[in-house]
């Protein structure tokens, strides 16, 4: 009786203890190092590290240039992965052909789909080989460069567009699936319109799905790194290519580990707001 | 601990020893411990090409840079050596020295004057002692490759191997005029070495210096002047990190940037390209070796060996030999084999033009900074970044900047190097 009460408890341990070990553990340590600077008297307990981040002539830019990409990139990949999502129902025939092609992104890592991105839109790109094609512009125009900075937001955003709209679609289409047609067929003949249909009914069906693709986005976003450094490089700081300059090119651990600590804040906060936000009361679950 | 404990541990540290020993090292043979060329790959090339017509038998061992003092330290105070010849880093030979573990060479100084080591390159390996520390062995260093359709815009008068930077920019202003396009290059990438530049060119040029006079007129002069240069600058230069891309794609024609990092576009076009010395300013022609010296271990079991051995290692074809293999170039007068890679014919030429220039002024790598080098290396980044891409007066930020500068000499107590005068402790700011 005993043993299988304890059973389940026994089953989880490994894996408990598994993020333990490799989340925890670390997660302490970070915190630890960002609030641990060098005194005379060896290491000692201090906010010298997000002093000298403050102050770094990046931090004010990676924080803009982070929370623009999430302010853009997320409400944007929700809309589009919504509509996507709409449109598949009603494919009939080769809906799976559309769905598999449209998650092939998801399977390209973040810096092979930045390095894409940087071929396609550097100086000798194939954009630019069309656009002179076309006659659009004479000679490769920069798109990436510190003197083009809204060019190169553009191209960041339709880069990760690119890239992350598919895990969105993905929990979306999981959701609506769920969702009865019996809803939409009532809905019909009281004489809703389709868009009523949407919002009365489909958007208020799939908040859950719609929160659980939200909260995994923008903390994505708030990590996005790669693309961002293939892209944009020096000329576009976000927080976690800071977090990667402090601690390999400048070393510095200790303020490498507050960027950290920021990027953490940022999406527990984040990840907050759309708990409450988008909270399903009980009686409708 | 317990005696079969350490008689446990003892046997795996034994056991561990015999692992990690290198391949054939037998007892008798002449230790040779180098910071360079590490890899296996390079390791082999140097036993089996480099060190074939060796004088006698070598056991060539490699050492990480931080291991070396500490190896080196541990002989000396068990008064139980093994290593005889070491080579490694200007910058790592100097704590060698400065802890009495090297002999000095000055004989063999004098017996090798002949092989056309320049005056100032002999003279880094005294460390201002008056004494030889160690004699120069290979050098790599920074430089320009210029694409030959740029050349016909090189301003009246120029010589591509005595350029000043006012006509490198009179340059690259010519061909942005005719062409429309900013053809000069800068790897400021993210991986870019720029701050090299810097470090090593730009401020010894019009400072003579690089940390004493940092914040100084000079300096707010030079960065208004790099300012203006940076006008006929390719804008993507802030994302090159290897400069043999850009120009081998035709992006730019003129840049600057480590040999190993457009040895490439040499080798691959040497008919396209040419490579020529870094410009000069007002205060001369600032340039950075990198240099490997050959020094012999106070105390060593076999120091006429290793005195041998460096002979040979600093004969014209060994150094020959010795670029071939690894990408290291001569420090000696050596004459070219015509059947040389075209490429590294054209890497070689312009490193020997830019160690004997006349106006030449070589400025060390940064040394005693140990972890900080990164944050050392940032404030001159910063102070591009804030003065030339954002535009900022460079009052201001070198003042700013100056301070962040002094905080880390002063945390690692680093002395000053050269070009800047010797210092008793801490580097100052001036």
């Amino acid at each position: 009786m005993r043993n299988t009460r304890l059973a389940p408890y026994l089953l989880i341990a490994p894996s408990l203890l598994f993020l333990a070990v490799l989340f925890l553990v670390p997660l302490v340590q970070t915190v630890a190092l960002a609030f641990q600077a060098d005194g005379p008297g060896g290491a000692a307990w201090s906010t010298a590290n997000f002093a000298r981040m403050a102050g770094d002539l990046n931090f004010a830019d990676a924080i803009i240039n982070t929370f623009e990409i999430v302010v853009i990139v997320v409400p944007l990949q929700l809309c589009l992965a919504l509509g996507m999502a709409m449109m598949l129902r009603h494919v009939q025939r080769g809906r799976d052909i559309v769905l598999w092609i449209w998650s092939i992104p998801l399977g390209i890592s973040d810096l092979a789909a930045g390095l894409v991105w940087l071929a396609i839109l550097t100086d000798q790109g194939y954009l630019n080989t069309v656009l002179n094609w076309l006659g659009v512009v004479k000679g490769p125009q920069s798109w990436l460069s510190y003197e083009t900075p809204i060019a190169l937001l553009a191209a960041i955003v339709v880069a990760e567009a690119w890239r992350a709209t598919a895990i969105v679609l993905v929990i979306l289409v999981a959701g609506v699936q769920l969702v009865p047609k019996e809803y939409g067929e009532a809905a019909d003949v009281f004489g809703a319109t389709p868009w009523q249909r949407f919002t009365k009914i489909m958007l208020p069906l799939l908040k859950p799905s719609i929160q659980t693709a939200l909260i995994l986005r923008t903390v994505l976003a708030f990590e996005m790194f790669a693309i961002v450094l293939s892209l944009g490089g020096r000329n576009f700081p976000v927080l976690v290519s800071e977090a990667f300059t402090w601690q390999y090119a400048n070393q510095n651990f200790g303020v490498a580990a507050a960027y950290a600590v920021v990027v953490m804040v940022i999406s527990l906060a984040a990840t907050l707001v759309y708990l409450l936000a988008l909270r399903t009361p009980p009686e409708q679950r | 601990m317990t005696r079969p404990g350490l008689r446990g541990l003892s046997a795996a540290l034994l056991g561990a020893t015999l692992l990690l020993a290198p391949p054939r090292a037998h007892a008798e043979d002449m230790v040779f411990v180098s910071t360079q060329m590490r890899p296996i790959e390079e390791a082999q090339k140097v036993r089996d090409t480099i060190l074939k017509d060796a004088p006698a038998p070598v056991a060539y061992v490699t050492e990480d840079p931080p291991a070396l003092p500490v190896r080196v330290k541990a002989e000396m105070q068990g008064g139980k050596h093994t290593i005889s010849l070491i080579g490694a880093l200007h910058g790592e030979l100097q704590p060698l020295a400065t802890m009495g573990a090297l002999m000095t060479l000055d004989d063999l100084a004098a017996r090798l004057k002949e092989r056309g080591i320049p005056d100032e390159v002999m003279k880094l390996g005294q460390f201002g002692t008056g004494h030889q520390m160690y004699i120069p062995w290979m050098q790599a260093t920074y430089l320009m490759v210029a694409n030959r359709q740029a050349l016909p815009y090189l301003p009246a008068g120029a010589d591509i191997n005595a350029l000043t930077y006012d006509q490198l920019q009179a340059w690259a202003a010519a061909i942005q005029e005719k062409t429309g396009k900013r053809m000069l290059g800068f790897p400021a990438g993210p991986k870019g070495l720029m701050h090299r530049f810097f470090e090593g060119f730009l401020y010894p040029s019009y400072t003579g210096g690089v940390v004493v006079p940092f914040r100084s007129d000079d300096a707010e002069k030079m960065w208004t002047a790099f300012a203006g240069l940076w006008k006929t600058v390719n804008p993507n230069s802030t994302s090159y990190n290897f400069m043999q891309e850009p120009l081998l794609a035709g992006d730019v024609w003129i840049g600057f940037d480590h040999v190993a990092r457009v040895l490439d576009a040499l080798r691959q076009k040497p008919d396209d390209f040419v490579a020529f010395p870094a410009p000069a300013g007002p205060k001369g022609r600032g340039y950075m070796p990198v240099l490997a010296g050959l020094a012999v271990a106070k105390g060593a079991p076999d120091a006429n060996g290793a005195m041998a051995l460096i002979d040979y290692l600093a004969k014209p074809e060994t150094q020959i030999t010795t670029a071939r293999a690894v990408g290291f170039f001569p420090v000696v007068k050596a004459t070219l084999p015509p059947d040389l890679d075209p490429g590294l014919k054209l890497a070689v030429a312009a490193i020997a033009a830019t160690g004997g220039a006349k106006d030449a002024l070589p400025s060390l790598l940064p040394i005693g900074l140990g972890q900080k080098g990164g944050e050392f290396d940032k404030v001159f980044m910063d102070t591009f970044q804030l003065v030339v891409l954002r535009g900022q007066k460079p009052r201001a930020v070198l003042d700013r900047q100056g301070q962040e500068m002094q905080r880390i000499l002063t945390e690692t107590g680093a002395p000053c190097w050269a070009p800047d005068p010797p210092s008793q402790g801490a580097c100052q700011v001036k």
